[in-house]
């Protein structure tokens, strides 16, 4: 991993999403959870976002808000800086054609019905590629699996239960290199992913990014990997944004407490293992 | 899909259900051909003949004869000519006359006889013995007497020109014929019911017509049912209010009583089997809806369908290819238990006189319905309508199995 990745400013670019006290409550009385509490955000064209937050925090609900996916009960989402209206099924595919996702659980995002050939042709399908020779799509196929460290050739023809779940979300990302949406909200995309793996494949979603100005929204709980990718970041606790600014700004001079202790909790390799406490627990038995 | 049918035939439930229905079936489609015609020809005149093999008496009498000489024919004869009932009344004669019948076995008709042509004087006067009494008792002595005696019976027919009787032949006791030899046999294994149809005839036929009925109804049921619960589950919001409100009305007022009222209102006359299959299923699909609509509201939030919807799929596809195929084992074991409860619904229909009209096709309902009419279950006729019974019996077992066989392959935790 390098350290010396440059980061852009892009606080005065155009806009792409932003949020204005944006809410989502689920269930009502006492089995009230405020999922998402009253956020503010600014996200830019082009710009690296990492939403970072300990598991329960929100993030997920927050990402099916954006994607339009689930109504936010109270607040508002801006896109382009204008008010988002999705209120129609029409408008709603509209607003589709240049968004996509990578959900969390990848085990529930495949049709099991489907070969995996299936997910990955709908993608050129969507393209406008439905006319091209089979030779060329078995090309772009096999092109985008290998941004993901998988063979093409070892997968055609089988089911995705047939894969293991590092595989599926490979998969998943594969489908981004084929469809070069212009926003990416990506849930926790590499939490299956060997950490050698993830590096590569983050390095060439990078790349995608610089060559066509995807937006792109990263979830995540490890901190250290929204510093090493994001340009901006966002920490959430129990629905709030607790602080949010440029990468380095924020990890690197943490303001509030929770972000701290998430820093402070990013295993170090090379540091002592503190077994003292083990000691005292297996003396008292 | 290879795979899931592989294991649902592994299933040994379902395969045993299957293969009792396979059956069923089969026997619908092989035995009109070996016994063809009308099922609801009426063959007999009288009422409830019972099951047996029948052969023509006047064929029998132009058969050529064998002599057999058969040393328990006799007792035999009058064995089976002696009722239970003139049996206790000899007991009774022989109390009244004081006569020592320690020991004796009414069913042993050699020990019973002995002691009657021992002991029985007509002359006799006993103490409370009615004249009509009286009379039995000589009745009784004089036909034991003649089926004892070694008699013939002689066939006369009327001569062409007079019209006197001219004698053909003698039918001596000892005549025998070979069944295989008579002209005219008709075997009715289950008998006829109470307008003299061959049973069994009618009962095949009237399998085929409930099955029928059973799968349109089915049909029909699943197929509201599914649209309606996908709709109002996948759609949801107000379409979901309103659909949800008229499954609820459907459900409040019980099937049964709707049923009811629609067979009794459309009439008679308009009442073929088909229209109270639709009638029928048209009543039973609120249960599909509801569960159709329950399983869809677990799977509309799944990534896979958002997925789906994010690549701009229409609503049509994203039914059809990522909850349909989810629910599908569901809908097929729902629509086997819709098939199973028409059939029974057709039957309880039918019993209570609103099923199809009864000129056309036989139903299973309607064999019940007309077993009833006529009493067969006073009469002792167990013929039309016991098979009819377990016949209703072994289809929804084996459909019912079928079911719990499948439900056992699809549902995990139920597998052992
Ligand atoms: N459909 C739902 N109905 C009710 N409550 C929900 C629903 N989805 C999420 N929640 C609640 O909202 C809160 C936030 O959940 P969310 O899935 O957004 O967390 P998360 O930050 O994505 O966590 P993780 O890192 O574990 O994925 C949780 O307390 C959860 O229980
Ligand atoms: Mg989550």
């Amino acid at each position: 991993m390098s350290e010396t990745r440059e980061r852009k400013d892009f606080s005065n670019g155009p806009l792409c999403l932003s949020g204005r006290g944006v809410t989502k409550v689920f269930g009502i009385g006492d089995r009230k959870t405020v999922a998402v509490d009253h956020v503010d955000f600014d996200f830019h064209e082009g710009e690296f976002v990492s939403i970072v937050g300990e598991s329960g925090s929100g993030k997920t609900t927050l990402s099916k808000l954006l994607l339009g996916l689930m109504n936010p009960t109270e607040g508002e989402i801006l896109f382009e800086g204008k008010p988002r209206d999705i209120s129609s099924g029409s408008k709603k595919r509209e607003y589709w054609k240049g968004i996509q996702a990578i959900f969390q659980d990848p085990f529930s995002s495949y049709n099991v019905f489907h070969k995996i050939d299936s997910v990955l042709l709908d993608c050129i399908n969507m393209r406008g590629g439905r006319n091209l020779s089979k030779e060329k799509k078995i090309e772009l196929m096999t092109e985008a699996c290998s941004f993901v460290n998988l063979k093409f050739a070892e997968l055609t023809n089988k089911y995705p239960f047939e894969l293991s779940g590092g595989q599926m979300q490979r998969l998943m990302i594969a489908r981004i290199f084929l469809l070069k949406p212009r926003i990416l909200l990506a849930d926790e995309p590499t939490s299956m992913v060997d950490a050698c793996s993830r590096a590569t494949i983050l390095d060439m979603l990078l790349d995608l990014r610089d060559e066509t100005g995807m937006t792109i929204i990263f979830i995540t709980h490890d901190i250290g990997l929204a510093y090493y990718i994001s340009d901006t970041v966002y920490i959430m606790e129990h629905g709030r944004f607790v602080e949010s600014g440029k990468a380095d700004e924020v990890i690197l001079n943490p303001q509030a407490a929770y972000t701290k202790r998430l820093i402070s909790d990013v295993p170090k390799i090379h540091e002592e293992w503190d077994l003292s406490t083990v000691d005292l627990l297996s003396k008292e038995e | 899909m290879k795979n899931t049918l592989r294991q649902v035939f592994h299933s040994s439930k379902f395969l045993v259900g299957f293969i009792i229905f396979l059956l069923i079936l089969l026997t619908m489609w092989v035995y009109p051909f070996l016994n063809p015609g009308n099922p609801l020809e009426m063959i007999g005149v009288g009422t409830f003949a019972r099951p047996g093999t029948y052969f023509s008496l006047y064929d029998a009498v132009n058969t050529p004869a064998e002599t057999l000489r058969l040393s328990d024919a006799d007792d035999k004869r009058v064995a089976a000519s002696m009722s239970m009932e003139d049996r206790v009344a000899m007991v009774e004669w022989f109390t009244l006359a004081e006569v020592d019948i320690e020991g004796l076995d009414i069913n042993d008709t050699d020990a019973l006889l002995d002691l009657w042509f021992a002991n029985y004087d007509s002359s006799l006067k006993l103490k409370g013995m009615t004249n009509a009494k009286k009379n039995y008792y000589k009745r009784l002595d004089r036909s034991i007497r003649e089926i004892r005696a070694a008699d013939t019976f002689t066939l006369m027919h009327p001569d062409e020109d007079s019209g006197e009787l001219v004698k053909r032949s003698d039918i001596s006791k000892t005549d025998y014929i070979n069944v295989g030899q008579v002209t005219n046999v008709k075997r009715l294994p289950l008998g006829t019911d109470n307008f003299g149809r061959d049973v069994l005839k009618e009962l095949v036929s009237a399998t085929g017509t409930s099955i029928v009925i059973g799968l349109i109804a089915g049909i029909v049921a699943t197929f509201i049912g599914l649209s309606l619960g996908l709709l109002a589950g996948y759609v949801g919001g107000f379409l979901d209010d309103i659909i949800m409100f008229i499954t609820n009305i459907f459900t409040v007022i019980p099937s049964f009583v709707l049923l009811i009222l629609i067979s009794y209102s459309i009439g008679q006359d308009q009442r073929g089997a088909s229209v109270v299959a639709i009638v029928i299923g048209f009543t039973s699909w609120t249960w599909t809806a509801r569960s159709v609509r329950s399983q869809v509201i677990s799977l509309r939030n799944r990534d896979h369908v958002n997925l789906s919807k994010l690549s701009g799929h229409s609503l049509v596809r994203i039914i059809l290819t990522d909850i349909l195929p989810y629910i599908a084992s569901y809908v097929v074991m729902a629509f086997i238990l819709q098939v199973s409860s028409g059939i029974l619904s057709e039957a309880q229909l039918s019993l209570l006189g609103l099923g199809p009209k009864t000129t056309e096709v036989p139903t299973l309902g309607l064999m019940m319905n007309w077993a009833m009419l006529y009493s067969a279950h006073t009469n002792g006729s167990w013929w039309a309508y016991f098979p009819v019974i377990l016949t209703i019996t072994f289809i929804s077992f084996s459909l019912n199995l079928m079911n719990t066989g499948l439900d056992q392959v699809f549902n995990p935790t139920l597998r052992d």
